[in-house]
């Protein structure tokens, strides 16, 4: 059995911050992950990560307030105004601190951080390497954990929280390669899991960006927050539905219809291609609605993103790719075609409920990164915004962790909690494996990933969420009936993706639940029967908890300190 | 249809390998990965393969196809023809089918200290660096650690403990980059028969390295500074 102080669920960006400033205030650290951190999704975060340096010349005014007003004002005033103070006073810091630690951050004539605009930013902010900002991210915090002999177990798959009495005392894993049942005690647990966009079948996600790791802090009773507030990226490519970065309009690239017209002039005049990422999804499924897209007959419908007049230097040298992944995915060149393009499922919002330290409501339980919600970006992200969080509120799950167990006097628990929480996961393992359904795993999965696609996406109604619900709620039964996986557990990958379904499963009734409960648009959330932003009532969290009959709504107030909501308009 | 021959092999079970044929249907753009999850899916759910991203990025994926290392995730199928056949990187222990043990090939790479050095303070901000010199190492950096180059190596057929082209490109990345002030050091972890000198600049690594890297030209630049250097304290400079 393993033991250590703080053990980190997850090696992409939250995880491994979180790992190395654990280490640093003198904690037993270990890097539990599905996946070997290298291969984390953030390393596919393309366009770049936002601070205040003001090192571009259209930037030189910038500041960490002004960088705040922004979120605040893109969040549609959800997010909670002290920590989004506390994560734009703290990026400039932590880029530099990448910087020496060698991230290879793409520069400007002066030999400084680059800096590009991003959407729904008011100065050039994005400091970004090329368009592979998070892969050299990734690696520069990779290259750290190694020096700093972070112990990493690689290829292990937390199937649960163990809990005892409101604390938490370690997980019980799946060691994917031997096939066993492990469990690690641990005085604290940082969850840093990542996004679960891959409950969505459009998605610009990883195939291993599920929600199983907020599942696991929902079922061992923290709650979730905000999860109906989904954002929807307006350029996926059609088909795979990879990712096209905001940096693509960042260098100047236009969103073009059917008829040749940059449509964002009705909707966005003053920011064009550049507004928040919520209203260019939605004018660009209205163009497609309203038939002025194109249309496939597979991928359905989509709009062009055309920026072959940035010319093939600027391509080659910003965008390569970009590039690369129209030549591989798309058969075609941007330099010499535009791009086809449809909104896509891309980030969560909403996540496990942390205060502005990362804890959440159950003692020695952190989470940081996308599988969290602080909430700093509220209705509607920045892009830019969440590499900063995973390294800012990485940061602070490290050090909390670390502060915790320092406070800590004696172990409050028997030893028969780790053991009967094993044995638990053994009877579902075993359950999982041997019983004799007949239902089709990846058939429930296909039919959840549908349902949210129509249903719960860009423009929602209260007909179509009730269905959604209606049927989520069937998957979840149906679930119980699913043909087994196979007797043996190594490295059995049909195990695994049935662990991940049941994760997606709940954590999507929570999301569901929460949209059809908010009776106003707000953000990514988008009503057709309640088309109004409503501060009277819904200026406010919503908080998911699990019971027997399923998520259990509650409400908690937005933090507002100085930035009183007003209309958003660009 | 295409007819996918997966090599199979579960030491834990199994006294020899073999190959197992599967019958997947077409569809516009299908990649290798793919036709991975459609067996996965529909007609053996024991295969194991390795994935994540599905768009080139994450390095999970990288396998033998066809006769040449490659990602299954960024290879379409319609180009390799009807008969579709895949075998895991070479040189590594087997786990299951496709996956195999990498524990060497981070070995190595942990090897020759991968990360930045420095003698200097950081200065309070960024260290300056101009995009002539972030250039040197601009090709250098995109490594995502896949493995086909090492799969594809032939001296690291022949000696496990071959430091490989990965390791050396890390390494490359780290002694051309402007701001690291170790070079010393760093040219004596790598200047060794089981370092640059091990290389006999076969190129497969270039020619399989599915981000254009070309590590044996980065390999090339250092067995020239190792020889400068070693020519520098030979002259006492
Ligand atoms: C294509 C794309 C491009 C993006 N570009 C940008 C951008 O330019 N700028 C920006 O700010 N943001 C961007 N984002 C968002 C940003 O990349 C992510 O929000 C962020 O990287 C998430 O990091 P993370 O550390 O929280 O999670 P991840 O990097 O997803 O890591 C999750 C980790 O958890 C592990 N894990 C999960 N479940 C388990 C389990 N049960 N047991 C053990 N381990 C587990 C995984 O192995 C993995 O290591 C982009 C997102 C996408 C999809
Ligand atoms: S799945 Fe990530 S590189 Fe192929």
């Amino acid at each position: 059995m393993h033991k250590c102080n703080v053990l980190v669920v997850g090696g992409g960006l939250a995880g491994l911050q979180a790992a190395i400033d654990a280490k640093e205030a003198g904690m037993d650290v270990i890097v539990i992950s599905k996946l070997h951190p290298i291969r984390s999704h953030s390393g596919a975060a393309q366009g770049g990560v936002n601070a205040s340096l003001a090192n571009n010349p259209a930037g030189k005014d910038d500041n960490a307030e002004r960088h705040a007003f922004d979120t605040i004002k893109g969040s549609d005033y959800l997010a909670d105004q002290d920590a989004v103070e506390i994560m734009t006073a703290a990026a400039p810091g932590l880029i530099y601190q990448l910087e020496h630690w060698g991230c290879p951050f793409s520069r400007s004539e002066d030999g400084r951080i680059a800096q590009r605009p991003f959407g729904g930013a008011g100065f050039p902010r994005t400091c970004f390497g090329a368009d592979k900002t998070g892969h050299y991210i990734l690696q520069t915090l990779y290259e750290q954990v190694v020096k700093n002999n972070i112990q990493i177990l690689s290829e292990w798959m937390v199937v649960s929280l163990i809990v005892d009495e409101g604390v938490c005392h370690g997980v019980v894993a799946l060691d994917m390669q031997t096939g066993r049942l492990e469990t690690i005690e641990a005085q604290a647990i940082i969850m840093a899991t990542g996004g679960g966009g891959r409950m969505y079948g459009r998605s610009s996600n990883a195939f291993t960006s599920t929600g199983l790791g907020m599942a696991l802090a929902y079922w061992a009773g923290a709650p979730l927050k905000d999860m109906e507030f989904v954002q929807f990226h307006p350029t996926t490519i059609i088909g795979k539905n990879i990712l096209m970065t905001e940096g693509c309009r960042g260098e100047g690239g236009h969103l073009v219809n059917k008829n040749k017209e940059r449509f964002m002039q009705k909707y966005a005049p003053s920011k064009m291609e550049l507004a928040p990422r919520d209203i260019v999804s939605r004018s660009i499924q209205t163009e497609i609605n309203e038939g002025r897209g194109f249309s496939d007959p597979v991928s359905g419908g989509f709009v062009h993103l055309d920026i072959r007049h940035l010319g093939s230097a600027k391509i080659k040298e910003r965008l390569p790719g970009v590039r690369d992944i129209c030549l591989d995915f798309l058969g075609l060149d941007p330099i010499d075609e535009p791009i086809p393009i449809q909104p896509g499922q891309h980030y969560t919002m909403g996540g496990i409920d942390t205060n502005k330290d990362a804890a959440t409501e159950v003692k020695g339980l952190y989470a940081a990164g996308e599988c969290a919600c602080v909430s700093v970006h509220g209705a509607n992200r920045l892009g830019g915004n969440s590499l900063l969080e995973t390294l800012v509120f990485g940061r602070r799950a490290g050090q909390s962790a670390a502060k915790y167990v320092a406070g800590l006097s004696d172990r409050i628990f028997t030893k028969n909690t780790l053991a009967d929480a094993h044995k638990r996961q053994e009877f579902r393992l075993n359950k999982l494996c041997r019983q004799s359904g007949t239902k089709n795993p990846y058939q429930i999965r296909d039919e959840l990933n549908l349902t949210l696609d129509d249903k719960v996406g860009i423009y929602r109604t209260e007909a179509d969420m009730k269905k959604a619900l209606t049927k989520v709620k069937k998957l979840k039964q149906q679930f119980e009936k699913i043909k087994p996986a196979g007797t043996d557990t190594r490295l059995n990958y049909n195990l695994i993706w049935i662990l991940e379904l049941e994760g997606n499963l709940d954590v999507a009734e929570v999301l569901v639940k929460g949209a059809l409960a908010r009776q106003e648009s707000r953000g990514s959330h988008s009503r057709l029967d309640f088309t109004k932003r409503d501060d009277g009532n819904w200026l406010k969290h919503t908080i998911g908890k699990s019971s027997k009959e399923g998520a259990v709504l509650s409400y908690r107030p937005a933090k507002i300190t100085k930035y009183q909501p007003q209309e958003r308009k660009y | 249809m295409a007819t996918f021959h997966i090599f199979r092999f579960d030491p834990t079970k199994d006294k020899t390998i073999r190959f197992d044929r599967f019958e997947v249907p077409d569809k516009k753009g299908l990649t290798v990965l793919d036709g991975l999850y459609y067996i996965l899916e529909n007609l053996d759910g024991s295969l194991a393969f390795r994935s994540s991203c599905r768009a080139g990025v994450c390095g999970s994926c990288a396998m033998h196809i066809n006769g040449q290392y490659r990602l299954s995730c960024t290879t379409s199928v319609k180009p390799l023809g009807k008969n579709v056949t895949i075998r895991p990187l070479a040189h590594l222990p087997v786990l299951k089918d496709l996956v195999v043990d990498l524990t060497n090939f981070f070995r190595h790479y942990e090897k020759i200290k991968p990360y930045l050095i420095t003698n200097d303070q950081p200065p309070k901000k960024e260290f300056i660096q101009q995009p002539a010199q972030r250039k040197k190492i601009e090709s250098l950096i995109d490594c995502i650690l896949c493995g086909a180059c090492y799969g594809s190596c032939p001296v690291a057929a022949g000696e496990p403990n071959y430091l490989g082209p990965h390791a050396l490109l890390k390494a490359a990345r780290f002694i051309f980059d402007s701001r690291d002030t170790n070079d010393r050091e760093r040219i004596n972890l790598i200047n060794h028969n089981l370092g640059v000198f091990r290389c006999h600049t076969i190129f497969n690594c270039q020619q399989v390295c599915p981000k254009k890297i070309d590590p044996s030209e980065a390999i090339a630049r250092m067995k020239m500074k190792t020889v400068w250097s070693k020519l520098r304290g030979f002259f006492g400079s």
